[in-house]
């Protein structure tokens, strides 16, 4: 509750918190174009770490990759601490070697889309607890409990029964965070989560998202909003056509950033 | 005698439209998913059946189906059996609903919005959970006017049997008919009950299509 951003940054930096995500020289192409061309990054236990860069850097990309929903062409994956056995597809890429591996590290990963994604044939409640009953097996009445709680959360115990059809995007996206704490996720992956709002919905987003920060999950965010991965995040990295540009705490990346594309990144967006 | 007929045609097009939903769930996923040779597969047969007379297709099914049964048996060592004709009846109208559910169905689930599917990936469901807990579910919404349409047709072409003997619904009354000479008649009450037995469909049919519509706004609401 109290641990703000340089406790954490101390934390990480003495004790060495595990390590919950290690990509290492991770490569990706669709076809000939060449999206990510080698990156590494590491998230220990209780970091925020906040991609940024312009469109077309690969920050989505890599950020998919962590869950394989799309697949590396290679590189290397542990999500704490275990490796994703990947295979060749036999097309020059490579795929999940072991099904039931991938599947179950994705369980553990709660994932937050741009488009919220949440299923629309299922109210809200259904859509909290449909993961941790029918991929993690929790009865269905500790998952209705865990999910009451969650909703009352993030703002929307009067939405529980209503479908996501009915609800404005950022009830949408603050239905979708609390599908995702649902299943206990040792990281939060968020892909652009206040992209597809109205502006007078960011706000509302934003702040469940810090609150999480504040109590120290591990996150890993793709975001445009500066002055918010300024705020919350505990180490900040920038892509450039695919790969890291520059990396290290807020205050360095937005107050003293030394690489050239990066201050010409920053002076474009205010 | 009538009445014999119809409950006979609405076994028969329930169960061909039951077997040919089957059929279609799995061709759906064969066409989408499936590997090439499947999917080549799939497609032979959607576009053979589609492209052929179901007249045609029953009389070649009906006679040249059940000659090929009884020589794969003698084959074999059995002896020959007697196919009912109910159960050919619904064989062949569930091969030829199978090939219509394949495509309807291919096109609902395309109607999904991939970010759903790809939300269940995202949270490490199984393909198996994923198709049962979220495409098809997902999909019924799409599926439903198409699928409407493919059993009020299924109900009609049990009239198609007639032709191979079938004591069907056409075929009861032409008997009917045949035997009273009140042709007029006869006819007209068997065309009566195919209306009658169309307007309960639609009106079950549109209670369901409300049902799974009720997470998605209506287009009255949306239109202002």
């Amino acid at each position: 509750m109290t641990a703000t951003k340089s406790d954490a940054s101390i934390e990480t930096g003495g004790k060495a918190a595990a390590e919950a995500i290690h990509i290492e020289n991770l490569h990706k192409s669709f076809g000939n174009l060449h999206v990510l061309k080698g990156v590494s990054l590491s998230a220990r236990d209780g970091e925020v770490v906040a991609i940024i860069g312009g469109s077309g850097s690969g920050k989505s990309t890599l950020l998919r990759c962590i869950n394989c929903l799309e697949n590396p062409s290679s590189g290397l994956i542990r999500v704490n601490g275990e490796e994703i056995r990947l295979k060749p597809d036999g097309h020059g890429g490579s795929v999940p070697a072991d099904r039931r591996q991938i599947e179950r590290i994705r369980s553990r990963l709660g994932m937050v889309f741009q488009s919220f994604n949440l299923w629309s044939h299922m109210t809200l409640l259904e859509n909290v607890i449909e993961v941790p009953i029918h991929v993690l097996g929790v009865g269905r009445d500790e998952a209705v409990a865990v999910a009451e709680k969650l909703l009352e959360r993030v703002g929307l115990a009067d939405k529980r029964n209503v479908y996501p059809a009915f609800m404005s995007g950022g009830q949408q996206q603050r239905g979708a965070i609390a599908r995702a704490l649902a299943i206990q996720p040792r990281v939060m992956l968020f892909d652009e989560p206040t992209s597809a709002l109205d502006p007078e919905l960011v706000g509302e987003v934003l702040k469940v998202i810090a609150d999480l920060a504040q109590e120290g999950r591990t996150m890993v965010l793709v975001t445009h909003e500066m002055k918010f991965a300024r705020r919350v995040a505990t180490h900040v990295v920038y892509l450039y056509n695919g790969l890291v540009e520059e990396e290290g705490p807020p205050e360095q990346i937005f107050g003293a950033p030394k690489s050239e594309r990066l201050k010409q990144f920053l002076r474009n967006i205010h | 005698m009538l009445l014999r007929g119809l409950v006979n045609s609405l076994i028969i097009a329930a169960g061909a439209f039951g077997i040919g939903l089957l059929i279609g769930i799995a061709g759906a996923f064969g066409k989408l998913y499936g590997g090439p040779v499947t999917r080549d597969l799939l497609e032979v047969y959607t576009t053979l059946v589609r492209a052929v007379p179901e007249l045609v297709l029953i009389l070649l099914l009906y006679y040249a189906g059940t000659d090929l049964i009884n020589r794969l048996m003698d084959m074999l060592g059995y002896p020959p059996v007697d196919i009912s004709g109910l159960a050919a009846g619904i064989g062949v109208l569930a091969i030829v609903q199978g090939a219509y559910s394949t495509e309807v169905l291919r096109g609902a689930i395309l109607a999904i919005p991939q970010g759903q599917i790809e939300a269940g990936r995202a949270y490490g469901m199984s393909p198996w959970t994923l198709m049962r807990r979220i495409t098809l579910p997902a999909m019924v919404p799409f599926a439903i006017p198409g699928l409407a349409n493919l059993w009020l047709i299924a109900t009609k072409d049990t009239a198609l049997l007639a032709i191979v003997g079938f004591s069907e619904l056409t075929q009861a009354t032409r008997q009917a008919a045949g035997a009273t000479k009140a042709y007029f008649t006869f006819f007209l009450a068997a065309g009566g009950i195919y209306l009658v037995v169309t307007l309960l469909s639609q009106v079950i049919l549109a209670r369901a299509e409300r049902r799974t519509r009720r997470g998605m706004p209506s287009f009255a609401g949306s239109g202002r």
